[in-house]
């Protein structure tokens, strides 16, 4: 039998988690339900800010908070960019075009990737003693990791109530048409739109890169969760979304304990299937 | 007879089979026999992929029938000693099942588009990471080699001579050409485009819409792990990374869109370009620029896909339909 405080240790871990792929689900989720066009390359921009990140505070010697903002810049630029290049010729595609453009845009990303830097790992190394919290170890970065992505949450969130392109970027995800009839420019909205999930996916970035190493195939790890998590919670779905982020890492995090990585995420993928059937809508949909 | 694009695909598939047979004893270059093997059956996956994909059930989740097929036979011929004969049967069995837990649900609680790609798309993952957890009988991530089989190379379906292989792969299309096109001249076409078009409308005027969808992912599952088996026998090694998961899942997409999925010929000419495309790249970039190759390859599909959206074989064919109709005006007026 696992003794109990592994357990625990493995829960509070799975909360750490879920706090950087809630961050995740939440910006592909903004895009998916403002421009109604999945992403499958997100987590590959992800793991290309890492880089940003890698390089600038363990190459050049930047601080970590100034690689952090050209990590989180370089994602900005990023979702613009594939908004602008591949997105905009395909807007009015069916959805299997658009899906498979972000595709290829995945297969170029990680190829590119290892051509540049190999597939050697890389991590941004900064000594913290971990904390021990009545016999439970938390690891510091993770710690913050977590703290720092719900403030980012928090921010998304009053960003899109309190200010009026958010709220535009609500309203258009509720109706395209109507948007568009009530006078405002939807390809401005488009824009900040990718341009925020961009950023969500540079600070992301930066959090995992304090945890994790990167390598090119960084995207294939996390992007697959990232998607079940966005459907399981709703696409479009921002509360559901954060929910289910918890919901999943735990099962990754306790499953890994007691079984095995792989079999934690099996669980969770299983589990997703499941509840596919059970509410297909997302755990939040109301019923029809 | 005009030169509708249906004749000329036809009349190419016809020219071609005069010359198939005897291509291999022209000494062909051993090399250039993988490489057709290969687009062989990976063309008549991504016709059994396009079975679904044409009428809207968008799969990112079909490398999950082809790991079972692969696994299946390979790894019952490896602990047990079954033929792959019998394995086939097993594994094609297998996938049935498992497309029917999958679509039988989908189809069930409309879970179509977006939904239904993510869906597949986990069910290709789950397998691939039961496969490499399950390590101890499937090798991991490090796969697994198929155990030789000596003498008894009928039994086990295993021919170090590429032209058997070579032969098999032809067959293999050509079924996949069949099934194409009965599909396509079947009612169940019609009933299909309706349910891709509106599936409430299409139940509406009783079409059984759940039953057409689980049919079709049936059958274009059980397609898939038959390809997957040949791939395995063939190449006698198989890993999760090629066989299951989202990268191969996407390759056979990606193929099949690129030629274009709603003419006979798209899947092939896609494969066959797709195919090439790497091929070639691998032989020019080599082991000095790693990742060079895939790198061209992806940028190539995200600008075949932008500015082709009906795939090369589509765009061909619309091409051809318009050089007809200024032609055909004037004799009707």
């Amino acid at each position: 039998m696992i003794d109990p405080i592994f357990l625990l240790e493995a829960a509070v871990n799975g909360i750490m988690l879920g706090g950087v792929l809630a961050l995740l689900a939440l910006g592909l989720n903004l895009i998916f339900g403002v421009l109604d066009v999945v992403w499958i390359a997100y987590v590959d921009l992800v793991m290309v800010s890492m880089y940003a990140v890698y390089f600038t505070v363990m190459v050049y010697g930047w601080p970590l908070w100034l690689g952090g903002l050209a990590g989180v810049a370089l994602g900005v630029v990023l979702g613009l960019l594939v908004h602008v290049l591949i997105i905009t010729p395909i807007l009015d595609s069916p959805p299997v075009n658009q899906l498979l453009a972000t595709g290829g845009l995945l297969f170029f990303i990680q190829s590119f990737a290892t051509f540049l830097w190999t597939t050697d790992h890389r991590s941004v190394r900064i000594a913290l003693p971990p904390l021990e919290i009545a016999g439970i170890f938390v690891s510091y970065a993770r710690l913050i990791s977590f703290v720092l992505s719900i403030a980012v949450m928090i921010g998304l969130y009053l960003f899109l109530t309190r200010t009026y392109i958010g709220t535009a970027m609500r309203a258009v995800s509720q109706d395209r048409g109507a948007m568009a009839l009530m006078g405002a420019n939807p390809q401005r909205v488009y824009l900040v739109t990718s341009a925020v999930g961009g950023a969500m996916a540079g600070v992301a970035a930066v959090l995992l890169s304090i945890q994790y190493s990167v390598h090119p195939y960084f995207g294939a790890a996390f992007g697959p969760i990232t998607f079940m998590i966005c459907v399981l919670g709703g696409l479009g779905n921002m509360v559901g979304a954060f929910v289910a982020s918890f919901i999943m890492s735990e099962i990754i995090a306790i499953g890994g304990v007691v079984w095995s990585t792989e079999m934690g995420y099996v669980i969770a993928f299983a589990l997703f299937i499941v509840m596919m059937f059970v509410r297909p809508g997302g755990i939040f949909a109301r019923r029809q | 007879m005009s030169a509708t694009p249906g004749r000329i695909a036809f009349a190419t598939v016809v020219a071609f089979l005069g010359i198939a047979p005897f291509l291999p004893m022209a000494g062909m270059k051993q090399y250039m026999l993988h490489v057709v093997i290969q687009i062989f059956i990976w063309t008549f996956i991504g016709q059994a992929w396009s079975l679904m994909g044409r009428f809207g059930l968008v799969s990112l989740g079909h490398g999950a029938f082809l790991g079972i097929g692969a696994y299946a036979t390979t790894l019952l011929w490896n602990f047990y000693g079954l033929t792959p004969w019998i394995g086939s049967l097993v594994a094609v069995a297998l996938a049935v099942v498992m497309a029917f837990l999958v679509a039988y649900p989908c189809s069930r609680f409309g879970i179509i588009g977006h939904y239904f790609a993510l869906t597949t798309l986990a069910v290709g993952e789950v397998v691939r990471l039961l496969i490499i957890a399950e390590r101890d009988w499937t090798g991991g991530s490090l796969g697994v080699t198929l155990k030789a089989a000596g003498d008894a190379s009928f039994i086990a379906l295993q021919y170090a001579d590429k032209q058997v292989w070579y032969y098999v792969g032809l067959v293999l299309w050509l079924a996949g050409l069949w099934v194409w096109a009965r599909l396509d001249r079947s009612m169940a076409r019609a009933a299909m485009e309706a349910i891709g078009e509106d599936e409430t409308a299409a139940a509406s005027v009783g079409i059984r819409v759940t039953r057409f969808k689980l049919w079709l992912t049936v059958l274009s599952a059980a397609l898939t792990a038959l390809g997957g088996v040949a791939y395995a026998q063939y190449i006698t090694y198989v890993n999760p990374e090629t066989l299951s998961g989202i990268g191969v899942s996407l390759r056979i997409v990606f193929a099949v869109v690129l030629g274009g999925m709603y003419s006979l010929l798209g899947p092939t000419v896609g494969t066959a370009l797709t195919i090439a495309l790497s091929e070639w790249l691998r032989i020019v970039f080599g082991v000095k620029f790693i990742g060079m190759a895939e790198t061209i390859y992806g940028l190539l599909l995200v600008i075949f896909i932008i500015f082709l959206p009906a795939g090369i074989y589509g765009s061909l064919a619309d091409l051809v339909r318009r050089r007809r109709r200024p032609a055909a005006a004037p004799a009707t007026a």
